[in-house]
């Protein structure tokens, strides 16, 4: 290929650059990965800030006013004359108030145990590569039985198990979650432990464990870091899911995904803005994430590149 | 193929056992039925009667040995709430849940195919450009809150289908079935539409992939040069070699859409299985739960078994690595 004819940096180019300034590169080449992610920043920023940015709080029942309940978008409040551009729920609960805070729940839910999963699965899969033998046998036929149902299936046996709550849903992820990072975690080291710069190291009379730290490590973070991204916005859809159906946050507490359960009864009322604007934020998370992950996975994936 | 067998079977065995395993000690770790289903008003002697009579007196692996011992003359104990056997009480529910999620499937197939085809056909176009992003939107769209938005659509704004229930049913083979009735077959639509979207978008990018492999081959240019329509080279050539891979992920994708079957269920108040586990759930009904895990899990694991069998009649190489 004639590396002059292109207007992106050659080959050559590119490894003089630092790996990471060629990902950043690469991802602003693509537009609606962009908007994807200022969005997301967006949303982070709203939902971290939402204490200073809301009317009221929603989780603070003494804030509510019953006689506001199940108010149409654009109507005023009672008292001081706010206007609920969203609408009100069933418990008078500003909708914009409400979506900002169960959109913190969400978030939270879902990178909290992304992240947790992630730290657990990535090092359960680089010593099960490691160590070898009955030890990567056990762990690996385990990983393949989490894998081998239905997602849903297992959170609801172990929601069945454990109970209500946001610390449940979230162990009930993590629970989920850490065998798809062991998976690609394991893969992964595999391979690389046996490149050159492994045996180099070796060499050097670097011991075991600075070498999967230091050396394996870094260079199995790309498709972990794909892997992340998905399974974030994964543990979100999820999370709505299990609270939609009743099994996980709190009635107290409203994820988004609760918040479209409770307007579920009214929208046979042709109230359906309570249902209807918490899962348009879920939406457009998820697809922001979605975007991002998209187009990481395009400049992180090793077999493109190499 | 006899060793091959067996090897595969008694796998399947183990993780049908391990799950038992799994969902008994699980569910009996945590939160005792007893402060459920007994009133307050019970005293300490007919409270404990009531526990003996239940079997939680026992201790817990012998609790589980006769759950074991039940569970393979296919008695998984009497549901605490509807006082029957709870293995009957799911066998009756399943119906209802497999109708929906082989209309999933079959609208996943008539929807997803067709249109993947296109896509293959002509990537550049507009149309399919269009599908693919809509494809994306359908992997992100979270289930359940499409089907309230169906509902308020197609129902309330609209009026054009009905919401709620299986309609009017007819019989067959002692079973009764919502699709051989108009009715039954109106209330069937919007249910396993919504359990179909996340497959449609799946058959779509299977199909497009597939025939876009296909189309450049040497037998699909010989099949234009001998004169065939190009309604016939597709229908007959391009489309059964591309159907291999969309059959097999479809048979493997039929156990999570009767997992998934339980979002749908609860919504469209869909009478089937995953209603009634959710049901029980929330009522602390564990041999109602358990039983329900178990048929799921072993409905599971043979399909797996199949999809694997067949693999390795049609596949050789399949054959070669599983004999090392």
């Amino acid at each position: 290929m004639n590396a002059a004819s292109k207007p992106v940096p050659s080959h050559v180019g590119l490894q003089a650059q630092s790996p990471w300034r060629r990902v950043v590169l690469e991802f602003i080449s693509s537009p609606t990965a962009v908007v994807g992610l200022l969005v997301l920043v967006l949303i982070m920023l709203v939902a971290v800030l939402a204490p200073w940015i809301v009317v009221q709080n929603p989780y603070d029942l003494m804030q509510l006013n019953v006689l506001d309940a199940r108010l149409a978008p654009g109507s005023a409040n009672m008292d001081s004359g706010y206007t609920y551009w969203l609408g009100t729920d069933g418990q008078g609960r500003d909708l914009v108030s409400a979506i900002l805070y169960g959109l913190r729940i969400s978030l939270w839910v879902g990178i909290g145990s992304a992240l947790i999963a992630a730290v657990i699965g990535t090092l359960v899969g680089l010593v099960s590569a490691y160590v070898g033998g009955w030890l990567d046998a056990l762990l690996m036929r385990l990983v393949d039985l989490l894998l081998s149902f239905p997602v849903i299936l297992m959170a609801l046996m172990i929601l069945a198990w454990l109970g209500k709550g946001v610390g449940n849903v979230m162990l009930t992820l993590i629970l989920l979650e850490w065998a798809y990072y062991a998976r690609t975690a394991r893969g992964q080291a595999l391979t690389e432990s046996r490149r050159e710069y492994v045996d180099a190291a070796r060499g050097q009379g670097i011991g075991p464990w600075r070498i999967v730290v230091g050396h394996i490590l870094p260079n199995c973070l790309p498709p972990l870091i794909v892997i992340g991204a998905l399974q974030i916005a994964r543990a979100i859809t999820l999370e709505a899911t299990l609270s939609f159906l009743g099994l996980g946050v709190p009635v107290t507490e409203p994820s988004l995904g609760l918040l479209i359960a409770n307007g579920f009864q009214y929208m046979l009322s042709n109230e359906y803005w309570i249902s209807l604007f918490p899962g348009l934020a879920l939406l457009i998370t998820i697809v922001a994430i979605n975007l991002v992950g998209d187009r990481l996975r395009d400049v992180l994936n090793p077999r493109l590149l190499r | 193929m006899i060793g091959w067998t067996l090897r595969r079977l008694t796998q399947s065995f183990l993780v049908v056992l391990l799950m038992t395993l799994v969902v008994f000690v699980g569910l009996n770790a945590i939160g005792n039925p007893m402060d459920i289903l007994v009133g307050e008003d019970l005293n300490q002697a007919e409270r404990l009667q009531a526990i003996a009579h239940l079997g939680l007196d026992k201790p817990l692996w012998e609790q589980y040995l006769i759950f074991l011992k039940g569970a393979v003359h296919g008695n998984l104990g009497q549901s605490f709430v509807y006082h029957e056997d709870a293995m009957r009480l799911i066998l009756q529910r399943l119906p209802a849940t497999f109708e929906l999620a082989f209309c999933a499937l079959f609208l996943a197939v008539v929807i997803g195919v067709p249109l993947g085809m296109f896509a293959g056909t002509y990537p550049d176009h507009p149309l399919s450009r269009m599908m693919m992003a809509a494809s994306i939107v359908g992997f992100s769209l979270p289930a359940f809150w499409v089907a309230l938005m169906m509902i308020m659509l197609f129902s309330i704004k609209l009026g054009w289908l009905p919401a709620s229930g299986r309609g009017e049913t007819r019989e067959l083979f002692g079973v009764q079935w919502s699709w051989l009735t108009l009715d039954g077959l109106q209330h069937l639509l919007l249910p396993a539409l919504n359990l179909a979207l996340f497959k449609i978008s799946l058959v779509l990018r299977l199909t497009r992939a597939g025939v876009r492999e296909v189309l450049p081959q040497e037998f699909v240019k010989f099949a234009r040069a001998k004169g065939l329509s190009p309604m016939r080279v597709m229908c007959m050539h391009v489309m059964r070699n591309t159907m291999i891979p969309v059959v097999t992920v479809l048979a493997m994708e039929l156990g999570s859409t009767i997992a998934y079957a339980v979002v749908t269920e609860s919504i469209f108040s869909w009478p089937g299985a995953g209603k009634l586990i959710l049901d029980s759930i929330n009522m602390l009904d564990r041999p109602v739960v358990v039983a329900y895990l178990m048929v799921v899990v072993v409905i599971f694991v043979v399909l797996n078994l199949i999809v694997d069998g067949l693999y390795y009649l049609l596949d050789p190489r399949v054959r070669v690595e599983g004999s090392r």
